[in-house]
């Protein structure tokens, strides 16, 4: 099939009618505190400002399991492969009961992380890349998908401002790739943008540098965006 | 795009336990003859876990309140199933196994590969998220004609619950008919599986007398070089 006329990675979802849709699709990838919600924040104002309808949404935002993982991370008792399907679930009901219905009724879908944020996740603890690959075949393709780099240093303080703390999570201590925490971070960021990278190219990631002042970011997205809303 | 790597159910992992699985229609009689194993099993001293399908506590209560409510898609279905099948494969089955024991299974990988491809979803893509799970040691699938499954839940239980009658599937909105083309669509990906997943066929209409006999017979053909875990010969 023609790459660029497929709509979804892999398999899709077979029993829904191929249909093309008069909604956008862009997504917004980057680790926690890269600025990603901001970024969001201001997309959104100004497409609404320009008169499109948008609906924003995020990952863990379902109601069908977010309790159980919510329970799950508190008590950290789930294996990995089960953690990852959770995930997935949840995805696929945001994508199936929200996304797609928006799409179809012509919104803009401002995606605050997608299934990239997911697949980083779980490769980093070790899931198989290509088991990744077709497990989230399902999901639809994105019409732009913006990455926000930023080094584990920058990331580091930007974390310090927002929570004052390293969160547990954040860390990757349920790695043990170090015992001390600040360690750990920084191991466990570098490895996630490093799966980032890998991403990048094979699902076409529009990379920005997220350490720059926020307008400016703002600046590139909006340029894209209308590129793609203008065709 | 990567290369995909050739792929089959389990990794090349090996344990020193035994994994039985039953598997086939509703109504084939297959959770008696696990059952009946299982008696036999530790009454000869073997130690045995026993485990079902959709019976992971953590999952239960989304579970349960996600098909109250209708709220699933094919897709979200199988993935809720597969979470089900993984906690208690991560937290259960594989250290089971992995301990030297011999585990039973009321329902495989194989149910979620009839239904969620019974619902529409891609077939790779459902093997593919089940491809952490080890192939079985023997998976034994109760075969029977589907007037005889069919007949043996209709007559005894007829509340239907919506999913369980397939009802999402819109097959046909009666509940008893709606069971009967799901089941019988179940059936038709079962008997296809047959020579694919090395299923070991029992005709599940002879008496339940003799059924056993069958598996009892091969189930003690792969014991012959089972070792006991060294902690629990020491009772």
């Amino acid at each position: 099939m023609d790459e660029s006329k497929k709509t979804y990675y892999g398999a899709g979802l077979p029993y829904l009618k191929d249909e093309t849709y008069a909604g956008k699709l862009i997504v917004i990838e980057g680790a926690d505190c890269s600025g990603r919600s901001t970024q969001a924040f201001l997309l959104k104002q100004w497409l609404e400002y320009e008169g499109h309808a948008v609906m924003d949404t995020g990952i863990k935002r379902s109601t069908l399991v977010s309790g159980v993982i919510d329970q799950a991370k508190e008590g950290n008792v789930l294996g990995k492969t089960t953690l990852s399907l959770l995930y997935a679930t949840d995805f696929a009901d945001q994508l199936e009961n929200k996304i797609i219905p928006a799409l179809r009724a012509g919104f803009i879908v401002l995606a605050d992380r997608y299934i990239f944020t997911l697949m980083v996740r779980d490769a980093v603890r070790g899931a198989d890349p290509d088991w990744l690959e077709e497990l989230f075949g399902f999901a639809r393709i994105p019409d732009l998908t913006f990455y926000l780099h930023m080094t584990p240093e920058v990331l580091l303080h930007r974390h310090f401002q927002k929570r004052g703390v390293l969160d547990y999570w954040e860390s990757g201590m349920d790695l043990s790739l170090s015992t001390d925490m600040f360690e750990s971070f920084h191991r466990y960021q570098s490895l996630c943008a490093q799966q980032f990278e890998e991403l990048a190219e094979d699902y076409h990631f529009v990379t920005l540098d997220g350490t720059r002042a926020i307008e400016e970011v703002q600046e590139t997205l909006r340029t894209h965006v209308s590129r793609l809303i203008r065709k | 795009m990567r290369l995909k790597k050739a792929r089959g159910l389990g990794r090349s992992m090996h344990y020193p336990g035994r994994l039985f699985i039953v598997e086939g229609n509703d109504g084939s009689g297959k959770s008696t003859q696990i059952y009946l194993l299982k008696r036999w099993l530790e009454d000869r001293g073997y130690p045995v876990f026993f485990t079902e399908w959709n019976s992971s506590e953590l999952i239960k209560s989304a579970n349960k309140k996600a098909k109250k409510k209708n709220l699933l898609t094919p897709t979200t279905f199988s993935l809720i199933h597969a979470c089900d099948f993984a906690d208690r494969y991560e937290k259960m089955m594989l250290p089971y196994l992995r301990a030297g024991y011999i585990v039973l299974a009321d329902r495989y990988v194989y149910t979620a590969y009839a239904r969620d491809m019974a619902r529409g979803c891609d077939p790779d893509w459902v093997k593919n998220m089940y491809g952490f799970a080890v192939k079985p040691t023997v998976s034994f699938y109760f075969q029977t004609p589907l007037a005889v499954s069919l007949d043996r839940i209709l007559s005894g239980r007829p509340q239907l619950k919506y999913h369980e009658a397939g009802l999402d599937l819109g097959l046909s909105t009666d509940p008893i008919e709606s069971f009967k083309l799901f089941q019988g669509k179940i059936k038709d990906h079962y008997d296809a599986m047959i020579d694919e997943e090395h299923f070991t066929v029992v005709d599940a209409t002879k008496p339940i007398e003799e059924q056993q006999r069958i598996v009892r017979e091969i189930v003690e053909k792969h014991l012959t070089d089972y070792e006991l875990p060294y902690h629990l010969t020491t009772r």
